[in-house]
Formats: C-alpha cells, structure tokens, sequence
C-alpha cells in the first residue's frame, strides 16, 4: 500500500470514490462517442470522394454541352477541338480507346486466363509460391515506365517485322498494356479458382477426369463469376490506363480501327490538354471534362455488366 | 486379337491422349508465365542498359537542363518526396480511420452499405479521372493552384481504397477473444482498438500503405492533369528553416515536378540523347517501386509465417 499517493487513498473511501468514477464514466462515453464520430467521417471520406468526381464532371460537361449539342458530340466524326473550324466528334477518341483495349485485352484475357489455371491447378507449391509475388511486382510498375518501353523497345522489334510501322501506333501500345493487365486478371482468376471446393475436383478426379479436364469442365466453370469479374477489372483497366497510350499512340486524333495507326485515346487527349496552357472556362478545358465523362460511362458500364454477369452465373457452395 | 484387348487398348490409347493433354498444358502454363517474366526482364535490361552510363551523383544533384548531358533530377526527385509526403500525411490516418470504422463500429445499416460499395467503386476509377477531380475541385474550386498540396492530396484520395482494404483485412485477422479479453478487463471500445486491435494488425496495415505509397509514386496521370510543369529548374522553399519556428508551410504552395513526369517529358522529345535520360530516370523509379513492393511482399510473407493465434 506504501507505493499509493496518499491523496489517492483519500478518494478511495466513501462517496468520493463513487462520484469521481461516474464522472470519469461519463467523460469516458462522450469522448467515445467523438472518437466514432470521427471514425466515421474518415470512412465517408470516401462517399464524398465520388460525390465530387460526379460533380466536377458533370457541372463541367453540362456547360460544355451548351455549346456543343449531344446529338453533334456523338455522330462527328471529325475532332478538332481547338481549331478555328472546331468539331467534336468523340467517336473519334473512343475509336482509339477501343482498338488499343482490344489489342490490350487479345494479350491479357487469354494469358491472364491461361496463367491463373496453371498456378491454381498444375504448377507446384514452389512455382506458384514464387509466380505470384513476381505477377504482382509486374503490375507495380509505373506505368509511365510501360510506355518508355512500348516506344522505345518494342516499336522498333515490331518494326523489323513490319518496316511500315509508324513511330507511333496503338499496337504495340497495347500488346504492353496487355502484359500490364495481366497480372490483374490472372490474380484475381486464381482466387476465384482456389475457392472452388476440392470435393468438386476430387469428384471429378474419381470419375477419371484428367487435371486438364478437371480444371477446363469443372473449375472454370464452378469459378466463372469470379474470372468475370477480374476480366471486368482488366478491361477497366484498359480503357482507363494513360500513360502508356500518351508516349507510344502518339496524341493525333484519327478515327481508325486499324491497330498499325498512330491513334488518340481519350486519356492521351485529356494528357495533351493538361499538357499546354488553356485557361479555365474555356471550351477547350471543358472537353476534358466531357472526355472523362465518357471515360466514367464507359467504365460504368462495364462495371454494371460484370455485376449482372455475377449474378447470372454465381454458384454457391 | 480379340474385341477385348481391341478395346483395352482404344481405351488406353485415349488415357494416354488426355494425359498427354495435361502435360501439353503445363509447358502452355509456364510458357505464359514466360512471357510475362521475359518482358519484365527485357524492360529491365533495356532500361539498365541505356541509362546505367548516365546514373552518377551529378544526375540526383543537377536541375533538368536543355543539354542533355547535364541534366538531372534533383527537382523531380525533390518534388516526388515532398508531394509523397502529403500523401501519406492524409491517406494513412484517414485510411487507417475509415478502415478501422467499418470493422470495428461500423452496424449493418444502409449507411455502411454506400460506404462499402463507394470504396469497391473508387478502386475502379481510372486514375485519370483523380486527375479531373483535383483539376476542378483542388486547383480552382479551393485555390489550392497547380502546387505539392494539390498533388499530394489527389494522390492520397487515389490510394485511399488501397490503405482501407489492407487495414480492413489486417484487423480481420484478428481472433474475436482478443476484443472480449479487453472488454471483459474494463477497457472501452475505443480503448480496444487503441491499444490492441491497431497494433496488432499494424504490420499488415503497413504492407497496405507501402503498396499505395509505392503506387502513388509511379503515377503520372492525375499530376499531369492538374497541370504540373514540366520544366523545374529550382526547387520549392525549403520545409525547414534556421529561425523559429524552424517549420515553414510556403513548400505546400510551390509549383513542383515528380520523377514519373520527368521521365515523361524525356521520353516524349524526339532527340535520343534524352532518351536515355528517361531510361536513367526509368531505372530509378523502376528500382525504388520494385523495393517497396519488394518490401511489402516480405512483409507480408513474414507475417504469414509468424503469426498463430
């Protein structure tokens, strides 16, 4: 008892003690009560977040779409935004978006695919313990990184294959873009493999069903709510991924499906607007505004699709 | 020979096919894995090669300059440590709350629901996007200005997602009789999470935030879109100074440049000389993303292997 204050062994006794505890209780309940307020407001950080990205873009669009009609902005087929003769025609930069998510996607979904049915289902422990870090340390890369490298390194190995190549061109833009997806859709695959039951596989192993038939006819089936969703991610991905398109596609708009083309994409505009001088309130600064606008659709809807796509083929187990 | 050992020996035939089959897929597998391992290995070379001959201390210490031999990275790599540090400044507390939140307080109602499905969807959002946000909320609706403050911000709402989930599936790991042993000795809720629950899921917190940190890092996008020159040859007011109060806040303000915008504008001139700037710039950022992901996959390996409840 020696080492107690002896004032502290005063308020032990009596009335003292009871009073002190209940206002230190209730001291105790409001600060608790602060403290999840606060909790709280850090998590709907994230609510107002996509308020936001929602306003600034159609705040800025919808004065954008006074001067330019809806109906002119999706049949042009010419855009020249900040030329005299100005005409905005988005078929133009969507046209690059696609072809080069295409090329992208024709890499990634298949290897993608292919790779997250080898480590879920053949390679052996050390393999795939040694696979699944180096996929990840693939898709750390920069992609600014990515696009040095589609412009400078694989440009010039495609063009002694085809001396006709530009410079510039959506194909090897995307075939980089592909590797970069791949780690994305193959990870995502995996685990979506590797929660499928092992009794559906043994089932299927007593029935003399070989590995490969086993993880083709019963695990990618059992699993394919969850490959859609990682292809979803990587077609997001694809048609939102910057940088790469903006050094290796070149930024000239060209309303083309051939992937040999130097083409813009929507992001690689937004990068060459943000890259000069325009001023704020412009027309020019608003297209980019309407330019991410479409960019958020286009995501958005395939970000819907992959969630009815879930739906119609979740299995439960 | 008879029907039976003609069917026996169909059969076999077909078992051999199939098992065939498998042994066909598993080169596929690895050769798909391949691919990606020699694409990395050939961008690392590739980058090694041409920018190695270039890495000397000069390059950390001079300003970027129209002659290619003389030019460094002494403003890009500045501004890429100032603009990283706001970044963490908001994204870890604010991630760390918002994920605390949602396990350990967060009730089933429709409130934790938008919660949870905005955090899910922001993951998705191309980084682009961050960009449009900054550019009409951050630089003219706030008048932050094209400076650290806004870029570092834009980048902690981009990796916010990633420090929330990580945290979230940290403190899952967490057995429920830790929190029943703290209440059951008197301890408040806030109290729990305070001296228990965060520091026990802090190593699979921090993996997260290297992760995001190590993400933010790389990106070019979003700065690019706020309108972050290119062309930076002084660096911003220095954060501390000799008088008092030894801290000054005027570096928030600056006009800045980043490694990866750097390393943009070297790439897109068309003379080779800057070229391999870009690769030397390349390597650096290549190495330092590789070592945090690096660091965060130990980490992570680590934990697995230590921890048993």
């Amino acid at each position: 008892m020696s080492a107690v204050p002896s004032d502290r062994v005063a308020t032990m006794t009596g009335e003292g003690l009871t009073g002190q505890r209940l206002a230190y209780r209730r001291s105790r309940i409001w600060i608790e009560k602060a403290i999840e307020i606060a909790l709280l407001s850090a998590a709907l950080v994230s609510v107002f977040v996509t308020i936001g990205i929602v306003y600034v873009l159609v705040s800025e669009s919808v004065a954008f779409f006074r001067h330019v009609p809806i109906l002119q902005f999706l049949t042009d087929t010419q855009w020249t935004p900040l030329f005299d003769d100005a005409h905005f025609g988005i078929m133009v930069l969507l046209s690059g978006t696609l072809t080069s998510s295409a090329v992208a996607l024709a890499i990634a979904i298949p290897l993608g695919t292919i790779i997250a049915i080898y480590l879920s289902e053949f390679a052996p422990f050390k393999v795939r313990e040694i696979a699944k870090p180096f996929l990840e340390l693939l898709g750390g890369v920069p992609t600014i990184v990515y696009g040095y490298f589609a412009l400078l390194f694989v440009t010039p190995l495609l063009q002694r294959v085809y001396p006709d190549l530009p410079g510039f061109n959506l194909l090897s833009a995307g075939l980089v873009m592909g590797i970069m997806i791949i780690p994305y859709v193959s990870s995502i695959s995996e685990d979506a493999m590797r929660a499928v039951p092992m009794a559906l596989r043994e089932g299927s192993y007593a029935m003399g069903a070989t590995r490969y038939q086993t993880a083709t006819r019963v695990v990618v089936p059992a699993a394919f709510s969850g490959i859609a969703s990682a292809y979803i991610l990587g077609i997001s991905r694809a048609v939102g991924e910057t940088m790469i398109l903006a050094v290796a596609a070149g930024m000239q708009p060209n309303l083309t499906f051939n992937p040999l083309e130097p083409a813009a994409t929507i992001t690689a505009y937004i990068v060459q607007v943000a890259l000069g001088d325009l001023p704020h309130g412009s027309i020019g600064y608003q297209t980019i505004f309407a330019a991410g606008l479409t960019l958020m659709v286009l995501t958005l809807t395939f970000n819907i699709l992959g969630h009815v796509l879930r739906r119609r083929f979740r299995e439960t187990y | 020979m008879d029907a039976q050992t003609q069917d026996l020996a169909k059969i076999r035939a077909i078992i051999a096919q199939h098992k065939r089959w498998d042994a066909i897929f598993g080169i596929i597998g690895v050769l798909a894995l391949m691919v990606g391992v020699l694409t990395f290995a050939a961008l690392f070379a590739d980058m090694a090669m041409q920018g190695l001959g270039r890495l000397d201390w000069n390059f950390f210490t001079a300003f970027p300059s129209r002659k290619p031999a003389q030019a460094g990275i002494l403003s890009a790599w500045v501004g890429s440590v100032l603009v990283m540090t706001v970044t963490a400044f908001f994204a870890v507390p604010l991630g760390v709350a918002a994920g605390v939140y949602l396990e350990e307080y967060a009730s089933k109602n429709w409130v934790t629901d938008v919660i949870e499905i905005n955090i899910t969807n922001l993951a998705g959002v191309p980084s682009i996007v961050y960009g449009l946000l900054a550019l009409g909320l951050f630089v003219y609706q706030f008048g932050f200005g094209q400076s650290i403050l806004s870029a570092g911000l834009t980048l902690a709402l981009l990796i916010l997602p990633v420090v929330i989930v990580a945290t979230r599936e940290a403190i899952r790991g967490i057995p429920q009789s830790i929190r029943e042993g703290s209440y059951a000795l008197g301890a408040t809720q806030w109290q729990t999470v305070r001296d228990h629950i965060v520091p026990y899921s802090s190593a699979g917190i921090l993996t997260g935030i290297i992760i995001g940190m190590a993400r933010a890092i790389g990106e070019t996008a979003p700065i690019i879109t706020i309108g972050a020159l290119t062309f930076i040859a002084f660096l911003p007011p220095s954060p501390v100074s000799a008088e008092f109060p030894f801290l000054n806040f005027e570096w928030l303000t600056s006009p800045f440049t980043v490694m990866p915008i750097q390393m943009f504008n070297w790439t897109s001139r068309p003379e080779a000389a800057f070229h391999v700037n870009a690769a030397a710039a390349g390597f650096v950022l290549v190495v330092m993303t590789l070592a945090m992901n690096g660091l965060a996959i130990w980490l992570r390996y680590r934990l697995r292997k230590n921890i048993k409840w």
